[in-house]
């Protein structure tokens, strides 16, 4: 069997537990909320149309958008309940992500809850109130019962939707389909992609039909239909589930994050390695977005990540200076230390800028080398950014240093990115300096002497929670100014290239090795 | 048994009905007479309150009015209406116990008292199983009625009960429910828009006309030169389909 392959299969019962609790989750929690709702709604308009309304216009901000919601409020709600109560909760994960699932799930159970009790005969509900029954009587014995295929197909067409959008709940923390289809899609690993979209699509039919099997029991009346059919989900439930029983506990693990690229999966298990040859149990959370990252390290729900000295001084601190490197990272660490508690442990020892970078035949025929060069020309040029360069600081002040406006602005995925200057999509591109594909591609790395441009050391961060943890500080000390930006470089391409690729964890253990063999001790 | 004071419907501002001030003695056998939009069916549901009055006072069973939850005085009430409105996700037989289940029967009492309701409305006791679905439109208002009946109601009320169904089973029907009122004393208050109907089941027939009553008496009285315009009116065309069939039946015995 492909490598690939066999590595998804492996991730399989952990990725597939998760996604089966999370969705069944927001399930039953959405039909506990909407099948009381389109109750009521159907009683009386004045609940109808407010909840109605609501509900579509959650379903019209795209999920993606939804899941990262939660997270800032969650937080919120997080710090005043450690206000209130002395305790917080996690703002990551689970909670995030099985709000946003429940809410994108109300709508079909809502309006077809409502469309199924409005639908029922009236001859029976005048025979219903003339026999003298009551409200709730003939609400249990007449209407729930007439309306149960009309609200099964809402709940088939709710979990349909739940499966589906629970593999984007992975950039909010929670583990789930979505991490093959993330990591895939960072790494350039369309195994994992593929596996993903089969894996969800496959568990989303599968769903389909055993509740359709239930609806079509509810609607001609067969009781085996219905019971096969709720043996079959509860069976597969139990079973999809079981690996999250038989898992150790993870009370007291270390949580390493990483963001969502090839670099940060790599140093995450590299540290999570030096945290297990330890003798400690670490969990890792994978694909966060760059903001999610730092506020989860200072609210302790993660224990460590890298991030970059120019993306903290500009995002986190809100500096529009450049002091220099030396003088960023002293003002990172005693001002994260201060501000929010968060131990700054030092550099690892190469930059991840950054850069503005070019094919070098490109730049070469129109005499580009500094981006002033690029700025004159910028007029009747094409820039390719990842997806979160052209909102961040760092694109103003280069923007506003150099007076750059180009034809056309567009934003990539950052595989795709390289892919466009490749083809010539785009002339210029944001790259990240320690990428491997630089070299590989053969690009030119546009000069910045005006240093409009903040320095971007990897620095591993500490949450304050973990602050004196000494066999944490001891594990990742050592990688302190070890790790060269050619090692990164060589470690990010593994990963990131076409042929022969590894998977981040195996590129990992190729770097410690490589760290070893330099310094041994 | 059913007493009306002074009751009144209006819907925004605008009276439908009323004032009504009425008496049905129990056991008697009315029939509400008129044509459609004259206010019968909405006289009919102020008696169990599927509508409620505007004005004035419905009184049931000489009890005081409302000392009892709506719900509560239905369950004394048997109720019967065109559309019938068996539930459709269960049998005959539990469709029957509905009112039985409703008044705490005990389960084998309630089952006795399906098998003795079947009997009652002439249906033959396998029926009980069956789907409402299965049914034909007759026996379907056969069952209407013995569901109606299920917890020994006192009073009847029957909305046009017949309508949907062709003259012969019509009139079949009409004949066994009234050899019931009078086996079981019950008091029926039948709403019908049939002249023939009501000359032939009632014991005594309102007649409404724009929310009013135009007139109330026994069917004979109706039928006699003192009755108003509008009765007389109403009452013509029957009577006159009856003459001629005599003359057609008179007519064949000499031919």
């Amino acid at each position: 069997m492909d490598e690939r392959l066999a590595a998804a299969w492996k991730l399989l019962p952990d990725y597939l537990s998760q996604h089966v609790l999370i969705s069944l989750c927001a399930l039953v929690l959405g039909f506990a909320i909407s099948l009381p709702l389109a109750v009521a709604a159907s009683r009386s308009a004045a609940v109808r149309w407010p909840s109605l309304f609501i509900a579509s216009l959650v379903q019209t901000i795209p999920s993606l958008a939804l899941l990262a919601l939660f997270y800032p409020l969650l937080l919120a709600l997080s710090t005043l309940s450690q206000g209130w109560f002395g305790h917080g909760f996690s703002a990551l994960g689970f909670w995030p992500a099985l709000l946003a699932l429940t809410l994108y799930s109300m709508l079909p159970i809502l309006r077809n809850g409502v469309a199924g009790i409005a639908g029922v005969d009236p001859a029976a509900v005048e025979a219903a109130k003339g026999m003298g029954m009551t409200d709730a009587q003939r609400l249990f014995r007449i209407e729930l019962p007439l309306a149960a295929p009309v609200i099964m197909a809402g709940a088939r067409t709710a979990a349909v939707w739940t499966i589906g959008a629970a593999t984007l709940a992975t950039p909010v923390g929670q583990t789930s389909l979505g991490n093959y289809i993330f990591s895939g899609l960072q790494t350039e690993n369309w195994v994992y992609v593929l596996f993903g979209c089969a894996a969800s699509a496959i568990l989303a039919l599968a769903t389909d039909q055993l509740l359709g099997l239930i609806e079509s029991g509810l609607a001609k009346r067969q009781p085996p239909r219905i019971w096969i059919g709720a043996v079959g989900l509860a069976v597969g439930a139990a079973l999809a589930l079981s690996p999250l029983l038989a898992a150790p506990s993870q009370v007291g693990a270390y949580k390493i994050g990483a963001k969502n690229f090839s670099e940060q999966y790599i140093l995450a298990d590299l540290m999570a390695d030096r945290l297990r040859a330890a003798g400690a149990s670490v969990t890792t959370k994978d694909d966060l977005g760059s903001a999610t990252a730092y506020r989860a390290l200072a609210a302790g729900e993660i224990d460590a990540y890298v991030d970059y000295s120019g993306t903290l001084w500009a995002n986190v601190l809100g500096r529009k200076d450049n002091p220099g490197r030396a003088a960023v990272l002293a003002g990172l660490t005693s001002e994260l230390k201060r501000r929010d508690g968060v131990v700054v442990l030092g550099s690892l020892g190469f930059e991840n800028a950054y850069v503005l970078a070019m094919r070098q035949d490109r730049a070469r025929a129109l005499h580009i080398e500094a981006i002033g060069d690029l700025s004159r020309q910028a007029a009747s040029l094409r820039l390719g950014s990842d997806l979160e360069f052209l909102s961040r600081p760092e694109w103003k002040a280069i923007e506003s240093a150099y007076g750059l406006a180009f034809a056309k602005t567009t934003s990539y995925q950052p595989t795709f990115m390289y892919r466009a200057l490749g083809s010539g999509d785009a002339d210029a591109i944001s790259a990240f300096s320690s990428d491997g594909r630089i070299s590989a591609q053969h690009l030119t790395v546009l000069s910045d002497p005006k240093h409009a441009l903040p320095p971007y050391d990897a620095v591993i961060l500490i949450s304050p929670r973990k602050a004196n943890d000494q066999r944490l500080r001891g594990a990742l000390q050592p990688l302190i100014g070890k790790i060269g930006v050619e090692a990164m470089r060589a470690a990010n391409y593994s990963v990131d290239r076409d042929e022969n690729k590894l998977g981040p964890a195996q590129a990992a253990r190729e770097l410690a090795r490589a760290l070893k063999s330099k310094t041994p001790n | 048994m059913i007493r009306f004071s002074d009751v009144a419907k209006s819907y925004d501002g605008r009276r439908v009905v009323g004032p009504l001030s009425f008496e049905v003695a129990e056991g008697a056998f009315v029939a509400l007479l008129g044509g459609s939009g004259c206010g019968k069916t909405t006289t009919l549901k102020m008696v169990n309150g599927l509508i409620a009055p505007s004005a004035g006072q419905v009184v049931v069973d000489g009890g005081p009015p409302r000392v009892e939850a709506i719900w509560a005085l239905r369950r004394r009430i048997g109720y019967v209406f065109q559309e019938v409105g068996l539930f459709p996700h269960i049998t005959v037989a539990e469709n029957i116990a509905v009112g039985p289940k409703l008044a705490g029967w005990t389960v084998a009492r309630a089952a006795a008292r399906v098998d003795e309701l079947l009997d009652l409305v002439a249906l033959p006791r396998e029926v009980g199983a069956r789907a409402p679905s299965a049914l034909s439109g007759g026996q379907r208002q056969r069952v209407g009625v013995a569901r109606a009946l299920g917890a020994e109601p006192k009073v009847m009320l029957m909305d046009e009960p017949f309508g949907a169904l062709d003259p012969a089973t019509r009139d079949a029907l009409g004949r066994d429910y009234r050899a019931l009122h009078d086996r079981l004393g019950l008091t029926t208050m039948m709403v019908t828009h049939d002249v023939t109907e009501a000359l032939l089941l009632a014991d005594r027939i309102i007649v409404m006309d724009a929310g009013k009553i135009v007139a109330d008496g026994a069917p004979r009285e109706l039928l006699s030169d003192g009755a108003d315009p509008k009765t007389r009116t109403l009452m013509r065309t029957p009577l006159r389909q009856a003459m001629r069939i005599a003359e057609v039946v008179a007519g064949s015995s000499h031919g």
